[in-house]
């Protein structure tokens, strides 16, 4: 009889019963938004590991006819390499100093609501868009050459607001005792952010960065648009029509033959294998880099 | 080393708000004056002032005269950055650079600020850390991180860090309020063997604090809900809690109200 004495309860049926309905409808919401993702992964690597072979890896589709079997992607995968390398070094930097102007030196003035609301207005932007924006900007009006770099700028566009998001939260989340700190040992503001802001949000920055990198890798649209197409290696990305991985997905799975069909799929696990990868040195680079590492 | 820190007649604004207003007082260098009166009283944005950290706040601003032996904090000339430099600051809650490791935290004021040879830097971390009282502690494990320390110890690290750029006035904002009885003679202990070679103030709400390691007390109170804060009164610590001047600080002080 203590539940009287003390006015403390058991817990009820009632809530109980609730308790029991929203967690089966937890589970229920993570089991919908799981299943289409596995079942992706499953066809992609059940279809495309059959051809996932040293000669995908390194040959391109220069001389195989359209009933031919073999090819590779190789010159897609060093297209799709260096155009999200460029789009990387043009939107980081970019995206980065946006961020800290944003944070840092901008809150409560009239550009950085301007700033703010256009970068919101970029996230928006259909990718078809800024391939075309590149298309009409640098190849018809300036007459450059289809190649590598133009579809890197596109991409960088499709970047940039990504980038000043994901780095944007991260550096408000830098607490302002450190700033204060450091302004009390007399260091001025830009040294704070160098040394003392964006190294303790490093981590941050860089899971963000490669969010905006698994973003555009699979961009296709854009690609289509200014980097063009070609069956030929073309190391050079200044120069020339190149190739991209979704580029190569989207040509190989357009095709009739069943051969092509599975170069598709290949290519499509090699896509999502090298944004895992990318993702896992990501990681590995946040993780040497904690203190928590270091203290151990 | 240490100097003399004059004000008169300064305000502290933030925004349209004014915090504090029209103070004049004279800090002797070399000694530990505390900052005592109740909460919202402005104490430590006065505090603030003295190395232009307010101005650190978006809005906020300040009027009238911080003289530091003669020269103008406040003039139009000057760096507020070297200002910094010269009057270093302790803050209420700890806060070490956490990407950083013990050493690194106090050599970041040196690191920041210039080119320090390895030998020189070595030498300064470790008389900063002897100053501190850390260096016994620490001396292990000066390349493992400062977050990895007890609350105490970080804010010693912390003092450390700000002796490290040989300031001539240490200024500390309730230096003890987040840490436990023992840390917290530990860190009293520092305020009185500082005192000979650095001028010091310290804001605290702790009255037995106020009475045990400082010299000179002054008393701040405001008038009422968002009126602004002012300077009561000031004079020797055993004058302020055995007769003061005022009736408010006597009431303060035999806690009547705040």
């Amino acid at each position: 009889m203590t539940t009287v004495q003390t006015g403390i309860q058991p817990i009820s049926t009632g809530r109980r019963v609730k308790d029991r309905i929203v967690q089966m409808l937890v589970y229920l919401a993570f089991a919908i938004a799981v299943v289409p993702l596995l079942s992706v992964l499953w066809l992609v690597v059940k279809n495309g590991i059959g051809r996932f072979d040293l000669e995908f890896l390194t040959h391109s589709m220069r001389n195989i006819g359209a009933r031919d079997a073999g090819g590779g992607a190789y010159h897609a995968i060093i297209g799709t390499l260096e155009q999200v390398l460029l789009a990387s070094l043009i939107a980081v930097p970019i995206g980065l100093l946006t961020a800290v102007y944003l944070v840092e030196y901008g809150p409560g003035g009239r550009l950085a609501r301007w700033i703010s609301f256009f970068v919101d207005v970029m996230t928006g932007v259909p990718s078809v868009v800024s391939g075309l924006f590149v298309l009409a900007f640098w190849v018809l009006a300036l007459g450059m050459p289809f190649s590598g770099f133009a579809g890197a700028m596109a991409l960088s566009i499709l970047m940039m607001p990504v980038v000043v998001r994901s780095a944007e939260e991260m550096l408000r989340l830098v607490p302002n005792d450190l700033r204060e700190a450091a302004y009390a040992l007399g260091v001025p503001k830009w040294r704070t952010i160098v040394k003392v802001v964006l190294p303790t949000a490093f981590t941050g920055i860089l899971t963000g960065v490669m969010l905006a990198v698994a973003r555009v890798a699979g961009e296709t649209a854009p690609l289509l648009l200014t980097v063009f197409f070609t069956d030929s290696i073309n190391n050079d990305p200044f120069n020339g029509p190149q190739m991209g991985l979704p580029l190569y997905v989207f040509d190989q799975a357009g095709r009739p033959t069943d051969t092509a069909i599975d170069r598709a799929w290949t290519g499509a696990l090699t896509l999502i294998l090298i944004v895992m990868l990318l993702n896992l040195v990501a990681r590995l680079i946040a993780w040497w880099r904690s203190p928590a590492k270091r203290g151990s | 080393m240490a100097k003399q820190i004059e004000v008169s007649g300064l305000d502290a604004y933030y925004g349209a708000h004014k915090a504090i207003e029209d103070i004049t007082m004279t800090i002797e260098p070399r000694t530990v004056t505390a900052f005592i009166g109740p909460s919202g009283c402005g104490k430590s944005t006065f505090l603030r002032t003295l190395n232009r950290m307010h101005e650190v706040i978006p809005g906020a601003r300040v009027e009238g005269k911080v003289r530091l032996e003669e020269q103008d904090l406040y003039g139009p000339d000057v760096d507020p950055v070297s200002v910094r430099r010269t009057i270093g600051m302790v803050f209420q809650r700890p806060n070490p650079f956490p990407t950083m490791s013990i050493y690194d935290n106090v050599a970041a004021g040196l690191r920041l600020n210039g080119r320090f040879s390895r030998s020189e830097l070595d030498g300064i971390v470790e008389s900063s850390l002897k100053g501190a009282n850390l260096w016994n502690e620490v001396k292990d494990r000066l390349h493992k991180p400062g977050s990895g320390l007890s609350g105490g110890q970080q804010q010693r690290l912390c003092i450390a860090r700000a002796i490290a750029v040989r300031p001539q006035v240490l200024l500390m904002d309730e230096p003890c309020s987040a840490l436990d009885p023992i840390s917290t003679l530990a860190i009293e202990d520092l305020i009185s063997s500082l005192k000979t070679d650095y001028t010091i103030v310290i804001v605290t709400h702790n009255m037995q604090q106020a009475a045990r390691v400082s010299d000179k007390t002054a008393f701040f109170n405001l008038a009422g809900q968002g009126q602004p804060g002012k300077l009561i009164e000031m004079d020797d610590t055993s004058r302020i809690f055995t007769n003061p001047g005022m009736k408010a600080t006597e009431d303060y002080i035999t806690g009547r109200f705040g």
